[in-house]
């Protein structure tokens, strides 16, 4: 602190991002997601679900009991996405009805499926088999979802042997995905064949039945394969919220956006690594690393960061008697010598910024000022709508490509 | 001043203690009780920083299990198997002396889980043993596992053994034998402040520490400060002020938070090119001028009330951690200063404490700066 009146040299002005109206307005937009959360009674879904969106600690979830049929909660993050959970119990009887009555209701408009597998199931074949039916019921209703599959409860697994455990699983679950895939896709040719044939013999015949399948007719063009991704979970480590901040990532609007603001924030303040996170949930929305960063051995680390901050959040809240879910700290500062120094602090409405950079008592001061001088750059984080849609909302089909015209 | 001057007279006054007597070398810990009690699980948690939910999956400890701990003072840890009875065995005789000679505390293990009538039996035929040859060794009986049981039965038992244990002993003939006891689980902090009792017991010239941090805490407007050992996250020392475990909790956790972030981002080496672009213009300085403080600062303020909780480094192994009143955090220039000052002391006073050799051994050059975990 002695040396505040230094701060002359690295008064660095941070150059405002150019955003047009209408771009602005666009970012506003509100997105829904539906987030389905399946697998076996017990595999743990609600028990993760309740850590990474209520701050459960991992101890706290032995008081969950099962969930019946589906419960549904709507997650607001980051202001602008919603996401739309849905916790589906894992029960057979239930099971099966998602899989006959329900289908429909269940598995269309999906986002993401989340599927968990308990690691110490006795019976794999029979989880397996499960799986697959969800799988081919997810092709046949949203075709673009994207799969995330979580081997769970991987504490119960010696540690040496996790990723041999986790490997053999994940071939598995490839494979049996692949097929469920593949007879999906056979199935509907099947039935692109038997509808041709029977157009055929209804222009032969003209008083002929329509065709028994009542659903819509897929199309013709080849199917993607699905979007499978598999990550080693466990709520005692920090697996968890990789494995969420992956699933959340690319529902997250605007990314590129906070991605490039992110970075111009970086190099104006000299940072080595700067996080974004959520505010409730402490996932990573996005971040920026320089190259020196890069090197950081601890590949890691940003799961971690929000391991040790959510867990920091708990004592807190247990020291100061507030609500679990309530705000805990506001700033946070951290010099470690002549090695580096890093202070994290709340951001906008529903983030917070941790920025890790290189010592000097100068250069920390004039980048806490800069963040905050940042902090207008990136309200659009927490806009709900507040303009009105603009008139081209025509490119506004992925998650991605919404905002490349910005970036132009 | 005056107020640890006073103090140093009063220590100087007393009855030289009997376990700085006794020890030539290092203090010791002894680790006892019935098997599968939880001793290696309570020393791994605690000294080699095991995740508790891992302890699962702990071999049953075969051999005395000697490991050494240097940290702010120097103290081995023996942990013994449970199925090995020392004072009656068959095909063995240990020698005492070597055991309990240099011994700083025997902390004795009891599963309150289980059923725990024969572990107090052999507790206080422990107990009646030693008290003849060595009636210094403070006993610490550790009422472990209690993290499943509701506060009501934990007391119950609590209330039972220590009963059972006194009972017997005056049946014995054997009084006011140095037996404390703790309620302790390695799923919370119980365990650390349990252990940090028993450290503090062993620290030469305790009375003197506390009365800086106590200073301290009045001249800057602490709620409470903690000086911690940042291996084990044991506190060495505290001011007077009534302990309460909310606030050991909270610095405890806020030194795992720190250590967290150090080993991140502060234990890999960066490269030259990015040295030399900080130390160039407009700097012009080398790094170790651009900071204040060459260890680790920290400052944290939680939401509610504004209250901040501060961490300053003293040396390789102690960590000073306070939490402060309500809206000092505008106050942190002049707060850093007193600081320095209280660090300054501390540094002084481990130098003078620690026993010659010790000094030898342990070179100040050897002990890296920062948070970083050895």
């Amino acid at each position: 602190m002695s040396d505040l009146e230094n701060t002359g040299a690295p008064g660095v002005a941070v150059d405002p991002a150019a955003l047009s109206a209408a771009a602005q307005a666009q970012l506003k937009k509100v997105k829904k997601q539906k987030v389905l959360l399946m697998g076996k009674s017990g595999s743990g879904k609600s028990s993760m679900r309740s850590i990474i969106f209520s701050n459960y600690l991992a101890r706290d979830t032995r008081r969950l009991g099962a969930t019946i049929d589906i419960d549904l909660s709507h997650v607001k993050f980051l202001g602008n996405l919603t996401l739309n959970l849905w916790d589906c119990g894992g029960q057979e009887a239930f099971m099966e009805n998602y899989l006959s009555q329900q289908r429909a209701h269940v598995f269309s408009n999906v986002g993401v499926l989340i599927y968990v597998f308990d690691i110490e199931s006795r019976d794999v074949d029979r989880d397996l088999a499960t799986y697959v039916n969800v799988v081919s019921a997810l092709v046949q209703y949203s075709r673009d979802a994207r799969v995330f599959v979580l081997i769970h409860k991987m504490d119960l697994i010696q540690p040496s042997l996790r990723e041999d455990v986790f490997d053999q699983r994940a071939a598995l679950v490839r494979r049996k995905t692949a097929e469920a895939e593949a007879v999906m896709r056979k199935h509907q040719q099947q039935q692109l064949l038997l509808q041709q044939q029977q157009q055929q013999q209804q222009q032969q015949q003209q008083h002929q039945h329509p065709h028994p399948a009542g659903r819509p007719s897929p199309s013709p063009t080849p199917e993607p394969s699905i979007h499978l991704q598999l990550f080693a979970t466990s709520i005692w480590d920090q697996s968890l919220y990789k494995a969420w901040a992956s699933i959340i990532h690319d529902l997250v609007p605007n990314l590129s956006v906070i991605e490039t603001q992110l970075a111009s924030l970086g190099v104006a303040i000299d940072a080595d690594e700067i996080l974004l996170f959520e505010r409730t949930s402490f996932l990573v929305v996005s971040r920026w690393t320089s190259r020196e960063g890069d090197r950081n051995p601890y590949g890691d680390r940003f799961e971690r960061m929000s391991n040790i901050l959510k867990s920091w959040k708990h004592t807190c809240s247990k020291y100061t008697g507030t609500p679990r879910n309530a705000e805990q700290f506001s700033d946070f500062e951290y010099k470690m010598g002549a090695i580096f120094s890093m202070f994290a602090t709340k951001f906008t409405t529903n983030t917070y910024i941790l920025v890790c950079m290189p010592p000097g008592e100068a250069r920390f001061n004039s980048a806490k000022l800069n963040v905050a001088a940042a902090r207008s750059w990136f309200k659009f984080l927490d806009g709900p709508v507040v303009q009105a849609q603009p008139s081209q909302a025509t490119g506004y089909s992925g998650y991605g490509e919404v905002t490349n015209a910005v970036e132009a | 001043m005056e107020n640890q001057q006073r103090l140093q007279k009063k220590d100087g006054a007393r009855v030289p203690d009997p376990t700085a007597v006794q020890t030539k070398g290092k203090p010791r810990l002894l680790l006892m009780g019935q098997r599968r009690s939880g001793k290696s699980s309570i020393s791994s948690v605690v000294f080699h920083k095991l995740p508790p939910s891992e302890s699962l999956f702990l071999e049953s400890t075969a051999r005395i299990q000697k490991d050494s701990l240097s940290s702010f003072m120097e103290f081995d840890v023996w942990d013994f198997p449970g199925q090995i009875d020392i004072f009656d065995n068959p095909n063995v005789t240990f020698d005492m002396d070597a055991i309990f000679g240099e011994i700083g505390a025997l902390i004795w293990v009891i599963d309150a889980q289980d059923d725990y009538l024969e572990s107090v039996a052999r507790l206080n035929s422990t107990i009646f043993h030693l008290h003849r040859s060595y009636p210094h060794i403070n006993i610490e009986v550790f009422i472990h596992k209690v993290d499943g049981l509701s506060d009501d039965y934990r007391l119950d038992i609590q209330r039972d053994i220590t009963i059972g244990i006194q009972d017997e002993l005056s049946d014995q003939g054997v009084e006011n034998a140095p037996v404390n006891f703790h309620l302790t689980s390695i799923y919370n902090h119980s365990i650390f402040e349990a252990f940090s009792k028993v450290i503090q017991k062993l620290i030469p010239r305790l009375g003197q520490l506390e009365a800086m941090l106590t200073n301290l805490c009045r001249t800057c407007r602490f709620e409470k400060a903690y000086l911690f050992d940042v291996n084990t996250k044991i506190y060495i020392a505290t001011d007077s002020t009534p302990e309460d475990m909310a606030s050991y909790e909270i610095c405890s956790d806020f030194v795992d938070v720190i250590i967290d972030f150090t080993e991140v981002y502060g234990s890999w080496p960066r490269s030259g090119q990015w040295r030399e672009r900080l130390e160039g213009e407009p700097w012009c300085q080398p790094l170790e001028d651009q900071v204040a403080c060459e260890w680790a600062e920290s400052g944290m303020v939680l939401a509610d009330a504004q209250r901040p909780i501060m961490l300053r480094q003293v040396d390789g192994f102690l960590a000073l951690v306070a939490i402060m009143k309500e809206g000092s955090y505008d106050k942190i220039p002049q707060i850093n200063m007193n600081v320095d000052v209280v660090v300054k002391g501390l540094t002084e006073f481990f130098e003078i404490t620690k026993p010659k050799e010790t000094v030898v051994t342990a070179a100040p050059g050897m002990v890296s700066p920062g948070l970083v975990q050895g």
